[in-house]
This record gives C-alpha cells, structure tokens and sequence, in this order.
C-alpha cells in the first residue's frame, strides 16, 4: 500500500520532472503561467537577451491588469509610465506568440478572476503567475502559487521550476451545522484565520482549508480564503476539489468535454487528503464563534471582530509586537481603546482579486439597494473582469450602485494597490475589499481597513465601520 | 549574477517587523521595464523622514541591512531585491524572511540569512552604539561577524552553492531539457491550451 498522503503532497508529486539529489530541489511541471504587465518586462527581456523562446506559449495567457484606468477606458493611458508598461507588454506578446487579453477586451480582467472564469484552472494543476495572489487558484485543488519575475523568465524559458518542498498545514474550519451566522463571509474567515495565526504563521507551508464550513462555501468564497494565504505567509492555499467545483467548471470555455470531462472527473475525484495522512501543522477555526471581522492596524494580522476596540498596545507583551502596534495605530490615526464602529471612513472600495466576482458585488448591492451613500463618502466599485462586469450590468447592479451615489467602473486592480489614478489621498482612510492594509498601499499616507463586501457596503451607508445588522 | 563569498559592509540597524515589500519599494514605483534604477524607490515613504536611517551618516552608506522578523512578505514583485541592490545593500539578515521574497534574493545575488531575533537585537545594539561598525557576512561558512560578535546564520545548502558559484537556474535546467520533454509526452489529455476555445 502506497503511503498516505496529503491533497499538497499528491499535486506536488504528478508534476515533478526530476526529483532533486540530496539539496537540490525538485524540477515540476508548469501546468499554466498567467502573465501581467508589471513583473513581466524585465523576464522577456532575459529571453531575448539569451535568445531564448517561450518554451509553451499554448500554456501561457497574458492580461493588462495592475495599471489599468478603471474610467475612461476607451482613452490612451494618461500616465506615459503605465502606458509603456502596457505597450511594452503587448511588443513582447505578440514577438513572443502569447495570448493576450488587452483592456477594453471581452475577457480582459484580473488574471487571478480570469482563470478560473475561462476554465483555465483547474483541479489538480501546477499554476504560477508574477503576483502573489495566485494562490487564489487553490481553491481548485491546484497548487497555485506566486513567483518573482526571475521565476516568470524561468517558467517562460523552460515551463518549469526548481522548487524545495513545502510542509503542509491543515486549517479546519467546522460548526455545527457547517453553516456561518448571517453576516459572516469567507473574507471574515480568512482574516480570523491570519489573526489568529499571524503573517508569518504559514510561512514555508502550503495550507489546506478543510471542514464543513468550507465545503458549504460556494468556489468564488472559496477563492478569497485561498487568495488571502499569502496574507498568512503562505505561498499557497488548497481546497479538494469537490462537487461544487465540478458545477463551477463544467461548461466553461477550456474546461474539458466529452470522454475528457469524464476522464478528467475520475482522476479529479482521487485529489483528496488521504485518510490517514498526517500534516506538519493543524489549525483548528471554530465557525460558530466568528463575526464580521475587520483590520485596525497595517498588516492583515492586525484584526479584530467588527465589535471590537482598538487594542492598547500597553497590555502587548512581545515588545516587537508592542512597537509593531504603536506605530500602526500611530499611522492609521486611531486611538487605543477606541470603539472600531466609530471609526469614520472618506472611501469604500468594492473590487480585486479578493472580492470582485459577481458574488461579492450581488453581496455588495443587496445592501445597498434602496439606500444611499453617507454624506462624505465616496465608493468605487470596480468589477474584477469585463465578464464580471457584464453580467452585473446584465442583472442591473451597477444601477444600485449609482442609484445609491457609487461609482461603477471598468475592470482591473485599482485601489487595491493604486498603480492606476485610483487612489486615497495622504490621511484619507478606506473600507476596502482588497487584501492588504500595508502603510501607502491605496497611495501614499492612506490608510486602510480590510473588510468583506457586506461591512464594505454597509460602512459607506452608515459612514463608519459598520455591518448589515447595523442599518435600520 | 557575480559569485558571492564573503562580504563586509557597514551594518544598518532597522528597527521594525513586518517590513512588507510594499514598504521596501511602493507599487508606484514599478513602472519601470528595466532591471536598475530602483533606488529611489527603496523605503520611499520612510526616505522622507529625515530621521529614518538611511538618511543618517554613515547608515545611508551601508550595505547589511539588519531587520526584524518577517522580513519581505507581502506582494511577490522582485523590484524589492532589485532596489535593495541599486542601493548598495548585499546581504539583509532578519529571524524570518517572507517566502517569496527570500527566492527573489537568491535570484538577484542577495543574500538573505536567517539568524535568531536575540542575535539580531545584539548586533542591533552593537550597530547603534557605534554606528559605521562594519559586518563580515561569510557565506562559505555562513556566519555574520562584528566586533566581538559572532553568530552563525542559516541559508539552504542549494541556494549557497548558487550564490557561491554564481550559477543561472535556467542554464541549470536546461541541463534537463530532456526530462522536460518526456515529461510533456505523458500529461493528460484533459488539460487546458490557452489558445482561445473554439
């Protein structure tokens, strides 16, 4: 009998090309490589340099993303700098024979929203892309990770990589119905999660979600948990492919037909834990007890529940800790103590990779609907793919938007981290539906709050950190 | 990349955990298609206080950059190594190094070695007590000395004889092309092409 082993072990395992002697790491597979404009530009030109090919380009899509307007996107790109970026992308696609998905396309989008949507991802995969939350496509049982952009030339040259082991860690997620109290979404779940264990607690780890409440949520709630594990430090985060998934990919485009549907479901079937198989590391999320849950500080571990106060950094015993929240309630212009209800916003962002699939802006406009924003505060929602988009114009939630005094915009990063006009101003603060809360992240002296679309959607009602239970 | 063997610098003490690489270069400076020219965006928000160390003599000429724990995580892009090294900096030691961040440096030729927070507190004393003390970071045996201080750091045995030799990966795989192709001929069916749907 083979040995037991985990959903990470058995991926890892089907795609390595040459196993490592002694401390050399392992050589595996490539099974797709999604590609930007920003981390892109110095790895073709590396191949170029070597005279070197892209070795599968039929693996390989490329979209615009980071840099993109989210309004008048029918105009030159403004800034000459993201407008170069942009071009010097499409030179080397088209030199180099990679699809690309250009702004103002059809499926132009997020790469992290536009691979799964085209059924470009899926189960049991190796996918890489230069950006971090690639471990989004975890959530298809594929394992989905982040490189940096030498890594994007060595994938391009060779459509593999030398990679040393990951240990595994099992986070479960159970209650006693497998269900969340109302309110709570996977974005909750996810920020508990690093809360709890820090952004540095699954470093070196690939982490498996596991549990009734994950296996209840729908691939999209699914998607943000596994997007937000490099917030813990993880390079990658994996759900087994279940029924659900199989619903979520049937009929896409690149999914597989026919006899291939069939045979892919039997092979996709055995992509589970086995029994027996032991983890390096078990986190145990009692779902009964979470709520909407916020961030105060500027890393994602610094959350707390939405009715939480600010902590007072006094009472912190580890003094690097100590020192770490002094100057994030410093920065982010809080006090200590202070009701995290009270704290007043200027911005709402509704969108990324973390939460701008058609699910969370339906979230978002249920909310909304018939309500308006507070006085003073402004919100953008920005869909995370031009699918995305259409579909919500389709089913009218665009007109709640701007019904309710939001701004609904064109596909791409945006606010998330500001590489585009979409920015906070310095000392403007955010409710955002992003993944990160770093010092300047959404522009420079910015400060912000991640929440999920609902608290997002409510706060821009109430004008203060607030949930759905909160409005009258 | 150049080999690197030992290395010995002035010694940068910085105080903080958790340094994200949004910190070490903000997104706005990404824009750039070239591989140089990123200095100026190295800790661009903590640059303008005119107290931050790099902005203090001799710290603003130093090249071992000393940190706190989680050192580099966040976002995967490699302008952060990129313009630790347009400033000068070759070797950063921290107890904990993002994942990502730890692959990118041993790509561009940084030296990123893990050492224990209490050694990293004494060595950030030492530095502040008598700023422009010099660090010997020595790779073949893998230990960072100062003064009187010495401590041995960890760095995998692969990623050393790398940097040590000076090797490109993917002139090393290519060694392996062969794999690769056979490798190619057995995966399923099943999987997906890029090319668009029809």
């Amino acid at each position: 009998m083979t040995k037991a082993r985990t959903l990470a072990e058995k991926v890892w395992d089907r795609h390595v090309v040459r196993k490592g002697e002694g401390q050399e790491p392992d050589l595996l597979y490539i099974d797709l490589h999604l590609v930007h404009e920003v981390t892109s530009p110095q790895a073709f030109d590396g191949l170029r340099l070597a005279g070197r090919p892209v070795r599968r380009p039929d693996l390989t899509i490329a979209t615009e993303d980071h840099n993109v307007p989210t309004k008048d996107v029918d105009l030159p790109i403004a800034d000459p700098v993201s407008r170069t970026q942009v071009e010097t992308l499409r030179r080397n696609c088209a030199e180099f024979g990679v699809d690309l998905y250009p702004m103002n396309h059809a499926e132009q989008g997020i790469v992290h929203i536009i691979g799964p949507q085209l059924g470009l991802t899926q189960p049991g995969m190796t996918v890489v892309c230069g950006d971090s939350h690639t471990s989004t496509h975890g959530a298809f049982g594929a394992m989905a990770f982040g490189i940096g952009t030498s890594e994007v030339e060595h994938v391009l040259a060779t459509q593999t990589l030398p990679l040393k082991p990951f240990k595994t860690m099992a986070i479960n997620v159970t209650s006693a119905d497998g269900t969340l109290r109302p309110g709570v979404t996977s974005k909750d779940v996810v920020l508990a999660i690093i809360a709890k264990i820090g952004t540095g607690g699954g470093q070196g780890y690939v982490l498996e979600y596991r549990g009734n409440v994950i296996e209840n949520l729908s691939m999209e709630a699914r998607m943000t948990i596994c997007n937000m594990s490099i917030e813990a430090g993880a390079r990658a985060g994996m759900i087994a492919p279940d029924q659900v998934t199989y619903d979520f990919m049937n009929g896409r485009d690149h999914a597989p037909k026919g006899e291939q549907w069939d045979a892919a479901l039997a092979d996709w079937a055995t992509l589970r834990t086995d029994e027996g198989a032991t983890f390096d590391a078990e986190v145990d999320i009692d779902g009964d007890a979470l709520t909407p849950f916020v961030t105060w500080g500027t890393n994602p571990g610094q959350g707390l529940p939405l009715g939480g106060n600010v902590p007072d950094p006094a009472t912190i015993v580890d003094e690097n800790e100590r020192i770490a929240a002094e100057r994030a309630i410093d920065y982010m212009g809080l006090e200590a103590g202070m009701p995290l209800r009270e704290v007043r916003v200027d911005t709402v962002f509704v969108g990324s990779c973390t939460n701008g699939r058609i699910e969370d802006l339906r979230a978002a406009a249920k909310v909304l609907d018939g309500r308006s924003l507070a006085d003073g505060v402004r919100m953008l929602v920005v869909p995370g793919s031009m699918r995305v988009r259409f579909q919500a114009e389709d089913e009218g939630l665009d007109k709640v938007f701007t019904a309710a005094g939001a701004e609904w915009r064109s596909a791409g990063c945006s606010m998330c981290l500001g590489m585009n006009p979409d920015q906070l101003e310095p000392g403007e603060r955010s409710a955002s539906t992003s993944n990160r809360n770093f010092e300047g992240r959404q522009g420079k002296g910015g400060r912000t709050h991640l929440v999920s679309p609902l608290v997002a959607a409510a706060t821009a009602v109430r004008g203060t950190l607030s949930s759905p239970e909160d409005l009258d | 990349m150049d080999a690197f063997s030992t290395h010995t610098g002035i010694g940068v003490p910085l105080r903080r955990s958790n340094v994200d690489t949004d910190q070490i270069i903000p997104a706005v400076y990404l824009k750039r298609v070239t591989r140089t020219g990123f200095d100026d965006g190295l800790f661009a928000a903590w640059r303008q206080h005119p107290d931050f160390i790099l902005n203090i003599e001799p710290f603003s000429k130093g090249s071992v950059l000393v940190a706190g724990p989680d050192f580099g995580t966040g976002s995967s892009r490699e302008h952060a190594v990129w313009a630790l090294m347009d400033h000068g900096f070759r070797v950063v030691i921290s107890p904990r190094f993002g994942d990502i961040f730890r692959g990118n440096s041993a790509k561009g030729g940084l030296v990123a070695a893990q050492c224990e927070q209490h050694d990293v507190e004494l060595l950030w004393k030492l530095l502040e007590n008598e700023p422009g003390t010099e660090v010997t970071v020595d790779l073949q045996e893998r230990t960072v000395q100062a003064k009187d201080l010495t401590f041995a750091f960890q760095i995998d045995d692969y990623t050393r004889w790398r940097l040590l030799e000076g090797l490109d990966d993917i002139g090393l795989t290519l060694r392996h092309e062969g794999d690769i192709t056979t490798f190619e001929a057995s995966r399923p069916a099943w999987l997906p092409v890029t090319t668009p749907a029809g």
